[in-house]
């Protein structure tokens, strides 16, 4: 008998190694602008003009961030930001939902046209929308109002809302729907009862996207207000003429709340994009 | 507890040509068994949905004790139900699945718990009360099931295919278990099903189903021995039923097979010198190596235990025959096979119905 040829069995280890490095490499390319700009934003001003710089949290100052925080017009965009986020989350669900359960339940004409319709919302580029309702809200009276922003940014999730909320509603078996109604329930106490609770951890997950996307988008939140911006909108137009140091804070102290939403919720999101809603 | 009236019920499905069920009237009498069988797209389970108040029906009516409910929602018509999938509440306690359709009726909390805890030790529950239904394997997830309909009391229990989901050892088991259940409380009882085996084991009648209407209705012994047609005898029995082409002497006493010629039963007289088709279960075919009315030779011999299920050819057909376990057999031998004359049914070459 002649020795195993063990070649395949050197390929698959090798194979293994070269993926593990692939994992790390990506990993990497994520990691490293993320702690570059947190140690920035933790070091002191000295240190970021310093050479050679230094990689590692030597000289640890609240300096920066604390700066960052006092300068005009950051704490109350940060506000804005959150009342425009959890508005947007609420308008969306209170839109989105209802016609998610629809488009799951019911069987209409012209069902597949509205689905892709629906999708049109986000084909256009944000300026292009952005700047009719400028001149529209600039009437009404709505312009460099957080409503605008709130109005703009429920329209721009809802696509999505819809379309993660109805694969989820899918998703919930319509026998056990159907047996909430035959021990007892109407329609609407079968949704309330059995259907919302297996639908939850979906409709959560699409919460967070929409709120995440409301508290990155910074296009629209720009050319709808003046004085009333968002966080982003806030730091991006006052980008050009502030110091390093800033532009550090700002960027550390806009990735840090959605980092936090995500890792809070990180059950629900995985939740979604696996097979169990149960 | 009621009766269950249906009366020339027709349901077309959107977008179909053919009605899922046409003109169906069936009358179930107050606590009794009823299985409605037949293969899948016969319409049995949109005629238990109709009931179930889960479909309307386009035309016709349906009637539980005396009232109409032809068009009420489902939540008002007192029903239980048990579905295939199970459908428990995955959110929910095993206790609060079993309790919904009370909590939802706003009963008594104390009697609430009472009914529980009876149906749990009726279905052998007790241990699991507090248990998510997803740590349950699939057979207690339909005791789950089954446990949230009785505790209903309900007027009438529908069961959609309860058992196609359980492996074939449990399921047998959980039918005995059933057939006990239902028996003790009354209950008037639709079961739909597939299994020709439940339908005559469960059923205090079967109605047959094809293609949108009942072609056979009657009790479970009656329907397997003397189907009314040729489709109900291929339909049930396991294997089912064989059918064989003959010629009916002129006088009505002998059927021929090819050159062969069999005693023919009573009925044949009214069929003299036509074309027939014979129908003969495998376990009334006698099977010898010595003599019999028949000559054929065997394909394949299955042991199954309790029986030697033989494949032989007669002329160009394939016959099953169920010898007794002893018997031995290969393939290619010889064998005669005799056809007792009061099994035999007889259909009608062109209908397929039988010739009484």
């Amino acid at each position: 008998m002649t020795a195993p040829d063990r070649a395949p069995l050197r390929r698959h280890r090798r194979n293994r190694v070269l993926l593990q490095v692939a994992c790390v490499a990506v990993t990497a390319f994520m990691a490293v602008p993320l702690y570059l700009i947190t140690l920035a934003a933790v070091s002191s001003r000295a240190s970021l003009n310093a050479f050679p710089l230094s990689f590692l949290p030597t000289n640890l100052s609240l300096e920066t961030l604390t700066a960052f925080l006092s300068s005009t017009g950051v704490v109350p965009s940060f506000g804005n930001s959150l009342i425009v986020g959890l508005w947007t989350l609420v308008l969306s669900l209170l839109i989105g939902v209802p016609a998610a359960y629809g488009l799951a339940r019911t069987a209409f004409a012209g069902k597949e046209p509205y689905q892709l319709f629906l999708l049109f919302t986000r084909a256009l580029p944000i300026v292009v929308l952005s700047v009719p309702l400028a001149q529209l809200f600039l009437t009404t009276g709505l312009y460099d109002t957080t409503y605008a922003v709130i109005l703009l940014h429920t329209a721009l999730s809802l696509p999505t809302t819809i379309l993660i909320c109805a694969s989820v509603f899918l998703a919930v078996p319509v026998d056990v729907e159907e047996a909430a109604r035959v021990f007892g329930c109407t329609q609407a106490q079968a949704f309330r009862q059995v259907v919302a609770p297996m639908a939850l951890p979906g409709i959560a997950a699409a919460a967070i996207f929409t709120f995440v996307q409301s508290w990155n988008e910074v296009l629209a939140a720009s050319i709808l207000t003046l004085n009333r911006r968002t966080l982003p909108a806030q730091v991006l137009s006052s980008l050009g003429d502030s110091p390093l140091a800033y532009r550090f804070a700002g960027g550390f102290a806009l990735v840090v709340p959605a980092l936090l939403f995500i890792a809070l919720m990180r059950r629900y999101l995985t939740n979604m994009w696996g097979s169990t809603i149960r | 507890m009621s009766d269950v009236l249906i009366s020339n019920l027709v349901k077309t499905y959107p977008g179909n040509t053919e009605r899922a069920t046409d003109d169906i009237s069936l009358e179930i009498a107050d606590g009794e068994f009823m299985v409605l069988l037949g293969p899948s797209g016969c319409g049995k389970t949109t005629l238990l949905r109709m009931i179930a108040g889960l479909e309307l029906p386009d035309d016709g009516s349906i009637a539980i004790g005396g009232r109409d409910v032809t068009y009420l929602p489902a939540h008002k018509r007192g029903l239980s139900m048990v579905f295939q999938s199970y459908a428990v509440f995955p959110h929910r306690s095993v206790r609060d699945n079993i309790a919904f359709g009370l909590t939802m009726a706003k009963k008594d909390q104390a009697e609430v718990e009472r009914k529980v805890e009876w149906a749990a030790e009726l279905l052998q529950l007790g241990r699991y009360l507090d248990r998510k239904p997803a740590q349950l394997s699939g057979g207690q997830r339909q005791r789950v099931a089954v446990a949230r309909a009785i505790v209903m009391d309900a007027d009438v229990l529908l069961m959609d295919e309860p058992l196609s989901n359980l492996d074939a050892l449990l399921r047998l088991e959980f039918r005995t278990e059933l057939k006990k259940i239902v028996q003790d409380l009354g209950t008037t009882t639709i079961y739909v099903t597939h299994d020709q085996g439940e339908a005559l084991s469960l059923g205090d009648r079967v109605a047959v189903m094809r293609a949108g209407r009942i072609v056979q209705l009657g009790d479970p012994i009656e329907v397997y021995d003397t189907p009314t047609d040729r489709f109900v005898g291929g339909f049930l029995g396991s294997p089912p039923m064989n059918f064989l082409a003959a010629k009916v002497d002129p006088d009505g006493t002998g059927l021929h097979i090819g050159d062969d010629v069999v005693p023919a039963p009573p009925a044949a007289r009214s069929h003299g010198g036509r074309d027939v088709l014979i129908g003969v279960r495998p376990e009334n075919i006698e099977v010898s190596t010595e003599r019999g009315d028949l000559t054929a030779h065997v394909e394949v011999v299955e042991p199954t235990g309790a029986a030697v299920l033989l494949t032989v050819d007669v002329g160009d057909e394939a016959l099953k025959a169920a010898a007794p376990a002893t018997f031995r057999a290969r393939p290619g031998d010889v064998v005669h096979l005799s056809f007792p004359a009061a099994a035999l049914r007889l259909y009608d070459a062109e209908t397929h119905a039988l010739v009484n």
